[in-house]
């Protein structure tokens, strides 16, 4: 059965090719609207009845993967995420993530961001490489370390945080809240221990300083993490530092596999059905 | 300088501001509160036997001094971030924090030369 029609809107959409188009322009088309579609959905529809040329970027069309960031009736949004009908508007104004430069249409580079974000190791930084690439182990964790960070690894690098700064739209050198979201995400996690090695990124002219807390970024992130947090405890952490004051701590060992003891209650494992 | 540095600085100075503010709004404005400290003749903070005798205190020489630093780092390490954030080249760049730090460190000397004068010339006029 097909779905109810809702209502009609109108999409507003920015298109914009480099090297043809001189300046961005706003085409309008009108589609019809059914229960629970999304603006994502919408731009299938318009794809497909109107605009054959339009460019935009997506993937998992469930709030995963972070590629469909739009800027959808002046606010920065996963277009997957967002259904047409919480819009409460007769338009749908979707244009590019501001803050980017436009590869076409609705596709902003990313480039910028994964860069910077790529500089401050977003990865964890141990000295036992060997046991990295080859593990015997695990690096063991308290829940309340856990905690630390883990609202700040639920980051779909999106953009969306970095389309909403103001700070990131008129500094250009300024790292943006995704990649330091990131970095302190790594910073406080007690199995890495490259703290020392992003320092020296983060205590320079792009680091934390430039950002005036306006808390946009942590208001438009569709996953809930809070940015802005982020980057006002690494000020903490990084001033405690320069003061002496921040209290050093080894990465976690690897822990010790328990007595090589198996309990006769938990049954074996089921044979691999792959070859490693 | 790095500017985790700067920006620890400017931290540090918004708390002295804090406090010595803080000092002059009691000192100017709750006349009652410590009278022998800060109005040792009575009246109105503003009178001329009362600003004479703490211009002549150490104590608050020292402070005006404390106070202008922290208030001229603060406002101008302000002012340099909004600057940076037009946009500026390397150049450019290098030429506001040169050209702050020596406006800075200019008005800091008048101004502290003024609260060090100060004392010498309300005695020469009898304060």
């Amino acid at each position: 059965m097909a779905d109810a029609t809702l209502k009609q809107v109108v999409f507003h959409l920015r298109r914009y090719e480099p090297g043809k188009d001189r300046t961005p322009r706003w085409e309008q088309h009108r589609i019809e609207v059914t229960t629970g579609m999304t603006v994502l959905d919408g731009l299938w529809k318009v794809k497909e009845l109107y605009a054959p040329t339009l460019a935009w970027r997506s993937s998992c069309r469930m709030g995963i993967c972070g590629s469909c960031g739009m800027l959808i009736n002046g606010r920065p949004r996963l277009a997957c995420n967002t259904q047409i009908a919480e819009l409460k508007s007769d338009v749908v104004a979707v244009g590019p993530l501001p803050n980017f430069g436009i590869i076409k249409d609705l596709v902003p580079d990313l480039q910028p961001m994964f860069a910077t974000h790529r500089d401050l190791m977003p990865y964890l930084v141990r000295e036992d490489v060997k046991e990295q690439e080859e593990p015997t182990g695990e690096y063991w964790q308290t829940p309340h370390e856990l905690e630390q960070y883990l609202q700040f690894s639920y980051c779909i690098k999106c953009g969306c945080c970095m389309a909403a700064c103001p700070t990131v739209a008129t500094d250009a050198l300024y790292a943006g809240p995704m990649p330091l979201a990131q970095a302190h995400r790594y910073n406080v996690d007690t199995r890495d221990g490259g703290f020392v090695k992003r320092r020296e990124m983060l205590s320079g002219g792009s680091g934390p300083w430039r950002c005036h807390f306006a808390g946009e970024c942590s208001q438009v992130c569709p996953k809930g993490v809070d940015p802005a947090k982020a980057i006002q405890l690494m000020k903490q952490e990084l001033v405690f530092d320069l003061l002496k004051l921040r209290r050093r701590r080894p990465a976690a060992a690897v822990a010790a596999t328990p007595c090589g003891k198996r309990r006769e209650d938990i049954p074996a494992a089921p044979a691999r059905t792959a070859k490693p | 300088m790095r500017d985790r540095t700067l920006w620890t600085w400017h931290i540090f100075a918004g708390v002295v501001i804090l406090v010595f503010l803080g000092l002059h709004m009691t000192i100017m404005h709750l006349n009652g509160s410590f009278p022998t400290f800060n109005n040792p003749f009575g009246g109105e903070a503003e009178s001329w036997q009362n600003v004479a005798a703490r211009a002549k205190s150490l104590f608050f020489t020292v402070t005006y001094v404390v106070m202008l630093g922290a208030a001229l780092y603060h406002g101008l390490y302000g002012l340099r971030n909004i600057l940076l954030e037009l946009g500026p080249g390397a150049g450019l760049r290098r030429t506001i924090d040169v050209g702050f730090s020596l406006l800075g460190l200019g008005l800091f000397a008048f101004g502290a030369w003024v609260a060090v004068a100060v004392p010498g010339v309300v005695s020469r006029m009898g304060g």
